[in-house]
């Protein structure tokens, strides 16, 4: 297996994949919003249960490749008990990584997605539980579709 | 006949490596690669001939007119259409359906009327038939398929039923993109005719693969893409029984398609420059001609059997793999086989794949709801062509191996 393969299956991208946290429906959810990724069928939706300004539990469900599921797997283990600005903070940051390769100064997961940036194709897959989590913060009720996303 | 190791020496793109491996090329449902002749025809074409057709009186308008007229006689010829006039330049199958859909519909559909399609077909032979259900107030019907990975392929006996008097138009597939099923064409247009329904053939999948003869198989109208059978990408044609063509409205308008413009109004040519507003893309219909050429020097019906053969070969091997589901027929199919692991999804199989130079597709394939009707959500496919080798099914059977050992442990 190539270098640029081991980076982008990373342990921690297994893991999650294969045993993906906070999957399903939250019974408790006050905010749902779906995404989906047209050109290659993935899908995922994020439930949040929004206390005031602040993410009190969440969730996720759907289909994709491990890359999508782990990092919409990761993503609710990262946003529990986060702000909305601290959410879009933290995308801001995961989006760097996945577009650059930039591993983050502090020790942290969602550096474990650095390798999908030599796999621009894929950058899609990496975002598309961010995308959902942030528009339910917004409570936009329309589904995300990655098409209309620059990244 | 070359032998099929003399094949790949036609093919420049097919040596090289990919990821340090050599390239085995099997995404050829989605496109061909292009034998020399071809690429050589479009450069002589742009080096010698470039010119625009049927306006000019000088030397390479004649010539460029000439050879892409040249091309409409060679593709006529090739699917053994009675008449050159029979044959529509488009951009491929998708445009080609569509203005079936627009065209025809517009003239023939009321509400009431029923349009027949079936649930294995491409989204390109399935969203335009909702489109033209929709803004005629049709229905749109689908003839189900048969088992739990469609290894039935359609449900004729449904057929009988489905086939009323009110059923206006029949658009089916020949060959599934996704399944490899091959639906029986002659006898399908057959049972659509006797109910006075038209048909459309969705060929793409078929067109570069096997023997095509539109007037045995008797349907009204055929569809394909250049860019599936060795030919250039953006050049498709859609066949037309002269007699119904002649009834149609143009769906686009503009220079090349008319006979007398004034003021007030204008008057149409007969098909084909009816159906070819604008200047044709002439560089790559001359490039399909070539296309067809190359195909039948190799004999069609040798490369029907070819890819066949090394489909059902895949389609065995690949069976053997633990907990995978393999679609389609069980026997005889089309020149590709498509399969799918409940925990590793097609997309992480085909990064895989890649990096040990195969080339596969993966998603829903333009086929969303027939994967929602099997329970998937994307599948891997391996489609193959002139060019591929039983050596090459190995190698993507030992780099799924190699896949599944990565993500089952």
């Amino acid at each position: 297996m190539s270098a640029d393969l081991t980076e982008l299956y990373q342990q921690v991208i297994l893991d999650h994949n294969r045993r993906p946290r906070n999957r399903g429906k939250l019974p408790t959810a006050n905010r749902v919003a779906h995404g989906d990724n047209p050109s290659c069928g993935d899908q995922c939706s994020v439930y949040l249960q929004l206390d005031g300004d602040r993410i009190k539990d969440l969730s996720f469900d759907g289909s994709g490749c491990a890359i999508s599921q782990a990092s919409a797997s990761l993503m609710t283990t990262q946003l529990k008990g986060k702000t909305a600005a601290e959410a879009q903070a933290l995308y801001d940051k995961f989006h760097e990584i996945v577009t650059t390769g930039k591993e983050p100064d502090e020790i942290s997961d969602i550096a474990a997605f650095a390798g999908v940036h030599t796999f621009p194709a894929r950058i899609k897959c990496a975002t598309l539980g961010w995308h959902a989590a942030l528009n339910a913060l917004k409570s936009d009720p329309t589904t995300v579709t990655t098409e209309s996303h620059n990244d | 006949m070359p032998t099929w190791n003399d094949i790949r020496a036609d093919f420049p793109i097919l040596h090289q490596q990919v990821n340090g491996h050599p390239l085995v090329y099997l995404d050829n449902g989605a496109t061909t690669q292009k034998p020399r002749a071809v690429i050589d025809a479009l450069v002589k074409y742009y080096e010698r001939d470039n010119s625009n057709v049927h306006r000019g009186l000088h030397a390479l308008s004649m010539r460029a007119t000439d050879a892409y007229e040249g091309a409409r006689t060679r593709v006529a010829k090739f699917i053994n259409a009675a008449d050159p006039a029979e044959i529509i330049f488009t951009r491929g199958t998708t445009e080609s359906i569509n203005v079936v859909a627009r065209s025809w519909a517009h003239a023939h559909l009321r509400p009431g009327d029923v349009v027949l399609t079936t649930e294995m077909e491409h989204h390109s032979n399935l969203v335009p038939w909702q489109q033209a259900a929709k803004a005629s107030g049709a229905t749109l019907k689908y003839v189900p398929i048969v088992g739990t990975n469609a290894e039935g392929g359609l449900d004729l006996a449904a057929l009988d039923t489905l086939l009323t008097p009110q059923v206006k138009l029949f658009a089916f597939t020949h060959i599934s993109n996704t399944l490899g099923t091959i639906n029986p064409a002659a006898e399908l247009c057959r049972r659509a005719r006797a109910v006075g329904a038209v048909t459309v053939i969705d060929a793409a999948q078929s067109i570069g693969h096997q023997p095509l003869d539109v007037q045995a198989i008797g349907c009204d109208f055929l569809a394909f893409s250049g860019h599936k059978m060795a030919g250039p990408t953006g050049i498709g044609v859609l066949y037309g029984r002269r007699a119904l063509l002649d009834t149609l409205a143009p769906d686009e308008t503009g220079g090349g398609m008319v006979v007398n413009v004034t003021y007030a109004g204008a008057t149409w040519k007969p098909a084909p420059e009816r159906f070819e507003a604008g200047t044709p893309n002439v560089a790559d219909a001359i490039g399909l001609g070539v296309a067809c050429d190359y195909l039948d020097s190799l004999d069609r019906v040798a490369i029907e059997k070819h890819d066949g053969d090394l489909a059902r070969l895949a389609y065995e091997k690949l069976s053997t793999l633990p907990n995978i589901r393999v679609l389609g027929p069980t026997g005889a199919r089309g020149g590709l086989v498509s399969f799918a692991f409940p925990d590793v999804h097609a997309h992480d199989v085909v990064t895989f794949a890649d990096e040990d130079g195969v080339a596969l597709r993966g998603g829903h394939h333009c086929n969303q709801p027939l994967m929602r009707k099997l329970g998937l959500t994307s599948t891997t496919r391996a489609s193959f062509y002139v060019y591929n080798t039983a050596e090459e099914i190995d190698i993507l059977v030992a780099s799924m191996r190699r896949t599944l050992k990565f993500f089952r442990g």
